[in-house]
């Protein structure tokens, strides 16, 4: 009996380990992989190389780029499929997770070549710990804090200054989410923050805001212009916050990382300058992005 | 610490044990009385879902029909009332989410009652009505104190539902464990740790209650030499 038993253990111990090595195996090649999976919410997705065509760039390379959760929609469906139009024979991989945990995995010795923030407090925190390819650096993107409403909630809300007609209003928990410390910075400086703060319904994260106030449930909501940009039919903005009633703008910064091996530098700087370039900003405008 | 979450999720579980006491107790008898096996086992599985699923589900569910656009919020709009994010919510919430404790408490109690008895008051020619409220809604009784008890205390620490029909509005629905995951989550873990003693000695308390009592009941048996 006791015999089984530790047989058992030890076919269980092994099983797990087949199942371990099955999994770091899977992702042999690019061992970032491995680190950005400990992150639940993190994705790493090989973009199919495509075909060469003529007039297209010979550049050679296998990059990753590190971007927050907000950017994964505009970059994997749209800017690096027409990155590789051009660039053919670059593979290029993302990373999508909060900008604060990409901060901590770079730190940690995640293997991207760029990293494009949310915020423009990681990517000072990374300059500083010496990670970032200074002269790279380029702050890229604006995304506006926007009050939002459903098509068909009849409110009589017309902007921030008359939030307080709403019967509910719903924002980011500023204790705690970004969305929710801009929606208070704004209201503060209208000086509505305290009646607003007197009946909002307080989201644990920006998606639930929006999604309160698709549903119905919430009046009026405060998020950014790109969620809202994600449910065109569901929501509609009614104003942008005022531009003097935000200290710090929500700025998205990008840049490549110290660490990329020369031999990939060529095909990093391609994407970067593609990403900072006329034709990724038609596609993050769509999104909901303002250029900077 | 501000004391209105307390008030307000003890306010929500009074008000929501009426209902699932009621609701879950007559259930638990319709049930009980249907003769078919296979009908009896599907409700039980149904009626339970809240209790295994994550109470999230549940709040997806609730939310499918009480949302603004969908089709009971729909109607109650017609009515002039609006349910999400309000109040009433939060008692929605706790009633859907402790049914299945209450419901399977009673149907327990219901099941232990001895059927001769039953049969004995028919043989009498007692109708029906006055069967279930004389005879066997009494003998059930320490089961369904002990459900009721259970339900009462699951409706005050109801969080995953409430949060997504009610809201999180501070002094109209943010119950006890919304404050403590807002405190938490804020970063206050003072305001938090206060919340979670209070939640805490209070369920234990009740729940303490139901072994007390049923105890007492089991000794009150056996010295009576009860069958």
């Amino acid at each position: 009996m006791k015999k089984m038993r530790v047989l058992a253990f030890v076919l269980a111990a092994m099983a797990m380990m087949f199942l371990f090595a099955g999994c770091t195996g899977n992702d042999a090649g690019s061992s970032a992989a491995g680190s950005s999976a400990a992150g639940s919410s993190a994705a790493v997705e090989p973009e199919p190389e495509e075909p060469a065509e003529p007039a297209t760039s010979d550049i050679e390379g296998d990059i990753m780029i590190a971007a927050a959760a907000s950017l994964e929609n505009a970059l994997a469906d749209r800017l690096i499929p027409l990155f590789n139009e051009t660039y053919p024979n670059i593979t290029v991989k993302g990373t999508y997770d909060s900008s604060g945990k990409l901060q901590t995995q770079i730190e940690e010795g995640l293997e991207a070549d760029l990293f494009f923030s949310a915020a423009l407090k990681q990517m000072d925190a990374l300059t500083e710990e010496g990670l970032i390819d200074e002269a790279s650096r380029k702050d890229l993107l604006l995304n506006e804090v926007v009050l939002i409403t459903s098509p068909d909630s009849g409110t009589a809300v017309t902007g921030f200054a008359n939030i307080t007609d709403a019967e509910t209003i719903a924002i980011g928990d500023p204790e705690s989410v970004p969305a929710g410390q801009y929606a208070q910075e704004v209201l503060t400086s209208l000086g509505v923050w305290d009646a607003v703060n007197a009946k909002a319904s307080l989201g644990t994260n920006v998606t639930e805001v929006l999604t309160w106030v698709a549903e119905g449930s919430a009046e009026v909501g405060v998020v950014y212009a790109t969620d809202a940009a994600s449910l065109p039919d569901e929501v509609v903005v009614l104003e942008s916050a005022p531009a003097d009633t935000l200290q710090t703008p929500v700025v998205y910064p990008v840049a490549l990382l110290a660490r990329t091996p020369e031999d990939q530098k060529a095909a990093a700087q391609a994407f970067l300058d593609f990403l900072t370039g006329d034709e990724a900003m038609v596609v993050f405008e769509e999104y909901g992005f303002k250029p900077y | 610490m501000a004391l209105t979450p307390i008030l307000i999720s003890l306010k929500t579980a009074s008000v929501a044990i009426v209902f699932t006491f009621v609701i879950g107790t007559a259930l638990a008898y319709i049930v009980c009385r249907t003769r078919r096996e296979q009908v009896r086992s599907i409700c039980d599985a149904v009626l339970t879902m809240p209790l295994v699923l994550p109470p999230t589900v549940a709040g997806f569910f609730l939310l499918y029909l009480f949302g603004v656009h969908r089709p009971l919020g729909l109607l109650l709009g017609e009515l002039g009332v609006k349910l999400v994010f309000s109040w009433p919510a939060t008692v929605l919430a706790a009633v859907v989410i402790a049914l299945p404790l209450m419901y399977r408490s009673a149907r327990a109690a219901f099941d232990q009652v001895d059927p001769m008895v039953l049969q004995a008051a028919r043989t009498i020619g007692l109708p029906e009505t006055k069967i279930a409220f004389k005879i066997l809604f009494p003998l059930a009784a320490p089961g369904l104190t002990s459900g009721g008890i259970l339900s009462f205390s699951r409706g005050l620490g109801e969080f995953g539902a409430t949060a997504m029909i009610a809201g999180n509005i501070a002094g109209v629905t943010r119950t006890m464990p919304l404050a403590i995951y807002s405190a938490v989550s804020g970063g206050r873990m003072d305001d938090a740790y206060e919340y979670v003693i209070i939640l805490v000695a209070v369920s234990f308390l009740f729940v303490w209650g139901i072994s007390i009592f049923s105890e007492s009941r089991a000794g009150r048996y056996r010295l009576g030499g009860r069958k």
